[in-house]
């Protein structure tokens, strides 16, 4: 009773949408799709999105790997916090994540006029966009690899190191391999919502057509345009993404799965 | 050639894991270094390897202080407890991995790391294992390959973590023979860790007995156990009867056994006397000792005896007249060894 119930309630709340989204984008036939995808917005939105995603995906899978090591390996004062602090933008909701931005380097910000004076534009403009979605975006990989990291402990890598290998060689050779599945299972996710995230990036964005709106921004603006197919057009090509996101988390659960079901 | 350890100090917040060791391996040299688990083994090591740092305390290999020298720079193979194979590496580049990071003027070219690494393989007696993964070998050959990774370094110190630790009995009795052997013939000087007295006793050259962070005895195997410099290594070394007695005037009473004085310079007061349980003889009746039971199991026959209201063990060597169950006798205390309680 209580699984068909479960059942119901998943194909209410997650499958129906997911139709609506499609069933809507293709309500005027195949042809309106690909013309609401000839629009120039809506190829500056999707160009946005992919610089966007292009720019902090590989910074975050860096820092986050990064940030990682130092948490997982070393034993230093103020660890403890420094690992709750990674967690801060998942517990903090995305519009006050984009409002921080514009309180640091919006025009009355803090640094505002001093990046006014020297013409440099943040908020309201490509950096600002990448500022809010690293931000929101940065735990993904740390929180991928830590659990996995602690599990396998730093023994290979002391290893590594008694057989004459430098710090970068151990983390090439040794520590990167071993992390291999659970890094790309933190981009993809990390990847995931830098292309889909709306709030924060609502804040910093400032609405400008052609110029400033990511997908998720440009869906909003195509929907209180009243142009439904275009709004859900695009909707459709980020459910897509997220399908395909799916699809690819399920593989790679599987892979790191196996993995671990190999050493025990 | 040689290992020089001086008064090595190591604290891990309130414990204290090394408390002014000192000991000396030579070269060529199979050194056991055997206590119970906290007594500091694996810290010492570990700061050998480099892998961690000491408080106080000199290293010296060679010659060579180890003061300022990365563990990398160190060139001493460690085995670890559990082999820490790299699991994304076959057999094979686990083995060459310490020749494939060394700088591109001093690496030998790919040709010659495969040969050496097949040797390395084949002299371990696991040729054929070189494509397989860590998974798909067994403990026993993992170990083997831990061990072919750390030579292929040609270390001028092998430490051995536990090395029979993960291994069920029948392979670690072969394995330990095997590797006495390799020891040998590769000229190794090798440091390994155990808390297991037989490993320790039937392998190495030497035994250093830890406790509490320093060595209480380094001796022959013969000698550590005919000769136990304190009660702490006569017990943990083979089965120990312990007697409390009283030392006065240079020779040790004991009480509620009247006539029994062992000479000792032992100072004087309370006192501890320990037996193997071959030594102790038994006397014709009269005496304090009540026989419970007899077991004869193999050569020796075991007589259980309760004495001043304790139970304890003696072994009789064959020949020996063997008093009757439920009979009283004497005991004959003077192979003692008395030491201050």
């Amino acid at each position: 009773m209580l699984i068909l119930l479960a059942l119901a309630a998943m194909t209410v709340l997650l499958v129906l949408p997911l139709a609506v989204i499609f069933t809507q984008a293709l309500s005027h036939g195949w042809d309106a799709v690909l013309n609401a995808l000839a629009e120039p917005d809506a190829r500056a939105a999707i160009r946005l999105t992919l610089i966007v995603a292009v720019i902090t995906v590989p910074l975050n899978a860096a820092c986050g790997t990064a940030a990682a090591c130092c948490l997982a390996r070393f034993q230093f004062p103020g660890r403890s916090l420094l690992t709750t602090l990674i967690e801060l933008p998942f517990s903090v909701s995305p519009v006050i994540s984009g409002l921080v931005w514009v309180l640091l380097f919006g025009a009355n910000g803090w640094f505002g006029s001093y990046l006014d004076r020297h013409d440099v534009r943040i908020i309201f403009a490509l950096p600002g966009l990448v500022l809010a979605t690293m931000f929101v975006t940065f735990p993904f990989v740390p929180r991928a690899l830590i659990p996995l990291m602690r599990e396998q402990g730093a023994v290979e890598e002391e290893a590594a190191l008694t057989l004459g290998a430098t710090g970068w060689q151990t983390f090439r050779r040794v520590t990167l391999p071993n992390i291999r599945w659970a890094l790309m299972y933190g981009v993809l996710l990390c990847n995931a919502r830098a292309m889909g995230e709306f709030g924060a990036v609502a804040v910093v964005s400032g609405h400008v057509r052609g110029q400033t709106l990511t997908m998720p921004l440009y869906v909003e603006a195509l929907f209180n345009d009243y142009d439904w197919v275009g709004a859900f057009t695009v909707a459709a090509l980020l459910s897509l993404l997220a399908l395909v996101t799916l699809a690819l988390k399920l593989l790679l659960e599987w892979r790191m799965g196996r993995g671990r079901s190999v050493l025990a | 050639m040689n290992v020089e350890l001086r008064d090595l100090r190591k604290r891990f917040g309130t414990v204290t894991a090394l408390d002014g060791l000192n000991l000396t391996v030579a070269r060529g040299e199979f050194l056991a270094l055997l206590g119970p688990s906290g007594s500091g083994k694996t810290t010492l090591l570990r700061a050998l390897a480099g892998l961690d740092f000491l408080d106080a305390g000199s290293i010296t290999i060679n010659g060579r202080s180890m003061h300022d020298v990365l563990a990398r720079k160190r060139r001493i193979g460690l085995v670890f407890q559990h082999y820490a194979l790299f699991r994304h590496m076959t057999v094979a580049r686990n083995v060459a991995f310490g020749l494939e990071v060394q700088r591109r003027a001093e690496r030998p070219p790919k040709a010659t790391i495969r040969a050496r690494v097949q040797e390395l393989l084949d002299l371990m007696g696991i040729g054929e294992l070189a494509d397989r993964y860590p998974d798909q070998i067994s403990g026993g050959q993992r170990q083997r390959v831990a061990l072919a990774r750390a030579l292929a370094i040609e270390p001028s110190l092998l430490l051995l973590d536990e090395p029979f630790g993960a291994l069920d009995a029948k392979v670690r009795k072969n394995l330990r023979l095997w590797l006495r052997d390799l020891h040998d013939r590769m000229g190794l000087t090798s440091l390994f860790v155990t808390h297991d007295q037989a490993e320790a006793l039937e392998m190495a050259d030497r035994v250093a007995v830890l406790r509490n962070g320093r060595i209480e005895q380094v001796d022959t195997p013969d000698r550590l156990y005919a000769e136990p410099a304190n009660a702490f290594v006569h017990e943990f070394l083979g089965e120990s009867i312990r007697l409390d007695c009283i030392v006065a005037n240079g020779a040790a009473l004991f009480d509620g056994i009247p006539g029994t004085v062992v000479p000792t310079a032992c100072p004087a007061g309370p006192a501890i006397a320990l037996l193997r349980p071959h030594e102790i003889g038994l006397l014709p009746a009269p005496g304090p000792a009540r026989v419970d039971s007899l077991h004869a199991s193999g050569p020796m026959r075991r007589v259980r005896l309760t004495l001043t209201g304790r139970v304890l063990e003696v072994l009789l060597a064959e020949g020996t007249a063997a008093p009757a169950v439920g009979e009283t006798c004497g005991v004959d205390l003077s192979r003692a060894r008395i030491y201050p309680a």
